[in-house]
């Protein structure tokens, strides 16, 4: 029988909650974190913010009678604890697939992360996990060329890759930054790259910059006969003047550009993604912006959610964390989401801090960058965490070397390659890293006075957003 | 400043030139190469050989060595056969490669005999 229209305020939790609903295989899911103001029950909160997130507004109006408000709504189907803190609750929600455009991110997050972080009622509201369901993964593009074809393109296998950001930051003329590439490439890393904030200012524009680069990596691969890249940054103020920079990079002969999706904008990162896997471009993510976002327990949206945003918009590289570098990030969760960037099923892991078992079906998968204060002692370390799939990315670790940035990446190049045989060897990288390292520092001045260094340099700091574990 | 070590590699050098994995290394023995060949057999690896003449190293078609050794475990029979290519091509580099059948790709790779450059 057709409903009545009755003008007023309901309690969302009438409409919105909904304890015995079972989720499709098609639902979108999420798990919020809630922090509410006090006095309002939990149903009622929780289903306010699945009413905000989807098709509810404050009171009723008329044209919801217009449509099956009852099939289109957000579902709040679950509450949970959160272990160690009575500050906060889960709260798990399932969306009908109908309400997100597809292939689009950009429309998840706009839904998701909406209207609904500014609410009254919440002090405080954190996405922590989001289950794309498989056939909403199969709409996006995703990674432009995935691991797999990145080794094959880099010929580059059996261990991880080398990396080394350029410094300073910031300053550098054209041609002295194209030297710092070259030193670094020819001295044994596979990639070097622009920081994030090296864009087209007055003192390097890109297109010199560019060729200057370019020229470096030609060089440096004639004399090692490897193949060697650049991420060039083509962050840019406009999507069009992105895509003029994508495009002279690929006609120089680049292998790899460079783009980072927050600050630059999801619908920019899908358009460069998209072109850069129709014209055989690797693309490097970096992720300016998203501690603003994840870095507080209470608020904002988790690295593990950004991780699978990226991973739909497209991306063959994204920073990561070190675990052991100077940056934040928790080792159990980072495997975590480690595991979200590589492999292709994901089981739900409340140690690592994942609520939904994640399907990506055939999407490739995504290289995690270990990059941020880390050095050759970290080495065996890194190798161990991370595996072969990975860019282990040195950037002080490499520049600062006392002889200069050729030694400091030889040096960087003979302790992963120890480590890597080491490990096919079945040795404990952590437990006997001392002993690998000094070991090959017998045939390796570079390396040897590499660990002289930085023999004591560690960045021992607890981590700020732990995973919610009984930790009080 | 008189501490600091000259970086020598140059284009007129070829002792510049790399392999990839494990070429920062010095050359394997035979011990070493045995490790690496168990470590493809552990791994579930499909075990290969190739080779090539220097000069046409950066090529990503090197000549195979008959075929992969498809579910070969026999650490003795692999290493037998990269042996038996090295020295029916004594001036070629050769690669033992190990094939990841799943992921579709190389799980690892290396030059285990260097030509003359």
């Amino acid at each position: 029988m057709a409903k009545k229209y009755d003008a007023g305020v309901k309690e969302y939790r009438e409409t919105y909650w909904m304890p015995d609903y079972e989720p499709k295989e098609t639902d979108l899911l999420a798990c919020f974190k809630i922090t509410p103001q006090p006095g309002i029950p939990r149903e009622e909160v929780a289903a306010a913010v699945a009413a905000e997130s989807s098709t509810g507004t404050w009171t009723t109006v008329w044209t919801d009678l217009l449509t099956d408000l009852d099939y289109y709504k957000g579902r709040a189907y679950h509450i949970e604890d959160v272990p160690g803190d009575d500050t906060c609750y889960y709260a798990f929600i399932a969306y009908p697939i109908d309400l997100f455009e597809e292939g689009s991110v950009v429309n998840v997050l706009t839904s998701l992360v909406g209207n609904v972080f500014g609410f009254k009622a919440l002090r405080a509201l954190r996405l922590e996990d989001i289950r794309f369901p498989l056939a909403y993964v199969m709409t996006c593009n995703g990674p432009p060329q995935g691991i797999e074809l990145e080794r094959d393109i880099m010929n580059k296998y059996g261990r991880p890759m080398l990396g080394c950001t350029i410094k300073p930051k910031l300053g550098l003329s054209a041609k002295n930054y194209g030297r710092a590439c070259y030193e670094g490439l020819r001295g044994g890393l596979d990639f070097t790259k622009d920081d994030e904030n090296v864009n087209s200012q007055p003192f390097m524009r890109w297109r010199p910059r560019f060729d200057f680069v370019m020229e470096a990596i030609l060089k440096a691969e004639a004399e090692t006969g490897e193949r060697k890249g650049h991420y060039l940054n083509v962050t840019a103020p406009t999507s069009d003047e992105m895509m003029r920079r994508a495009e002279y990079a690929k006609e120089i002969g680049a292998p790899i550009i460079m783009h980072d999706y927050l600050t630059g904008g999801l619908s920019a990162n899908t358009q460069l993604a998209q072109w850069c896997q129709e014209n055989g471009m690797l693309l490097h993510i970096h992720r300016a912006m998203h501690a603003v976002l994840d870095r507080n327990p209470h608020h904002g949206i988790h690295f593990r959610v950004l991780v699978k945003v990226l991973r739909l918009s497209g991306g063959d590289h994204l920073h990561s964390g070190t675990v052991v570098g100077k940056l934040e990030g928790d080792r159990e969760a980072t495997l975590g989401w480690v595991d979200l960037m590589r492999d292709s099923y994901i089981k739900e892991d409340r140690s690592r801090g994942i609520f939904f078992d994640q399907d990506w079906g055939a999407m490739p998968g995504v290289m995690p960058v270990a990059s941020g204060g880390i050095h050759v002692w970290h080495m065996p370390a890194l190798v161990n965490i991370f595996g072969d799939n990975s860019v282990l990315q040195f950037g002080g670790g490499t520049l600062g070397h006392p002889w200069g940035n050729a030694a400091g990446a030889a040096a960087n190049r003979v302790a992963v390659e120890a480590c890597v045989e080491a490990r096919n060897q079945g040795r404990d990288l952590e437990k006997e890293s001392k002993d690998i390292l000094e070991s090959a520092a017998k045939h390796s001045p570079e390396l040897k006075t590499a660990m002289e260094t930085w023999k004591e340099i560690k960045f021992e700091f607890d981590t700020v957003d732990k995973l919610d574990v009984a930790h009080k | 400043m008189s501490d600091i070590q000259d970086y020598k590699s140059s284009l007129a050098d070829s002792s510049s030139i790399k392999f990839e994995t494990f070429s920062y290394l010095p050359p394997m023995d035979d011990a070493r190469i045995r490790k690496q060949v168990e470590y493809i057999v552990a791994k579930g690896f499909n075990p290969a050989v190739e080779h090539s003449e220097p000069e046409n190293a950066s090529d990503n078609y090197w000549y195979m060595w008959k075929l992969p050794m498809f579910g070969e475990t026999d650490v003795d029979f692999i290493l037998a056969e990269a042996a038996a290519c090295h020295k029916a091509h004594p001036a070629n580099h050769v690669r033992l490669i190990g094939y990841d059948n799943y992921k579709q790709s190389q799980g690892a790779s290396m030059v285990i005999y260097r030509g003359e450059m």
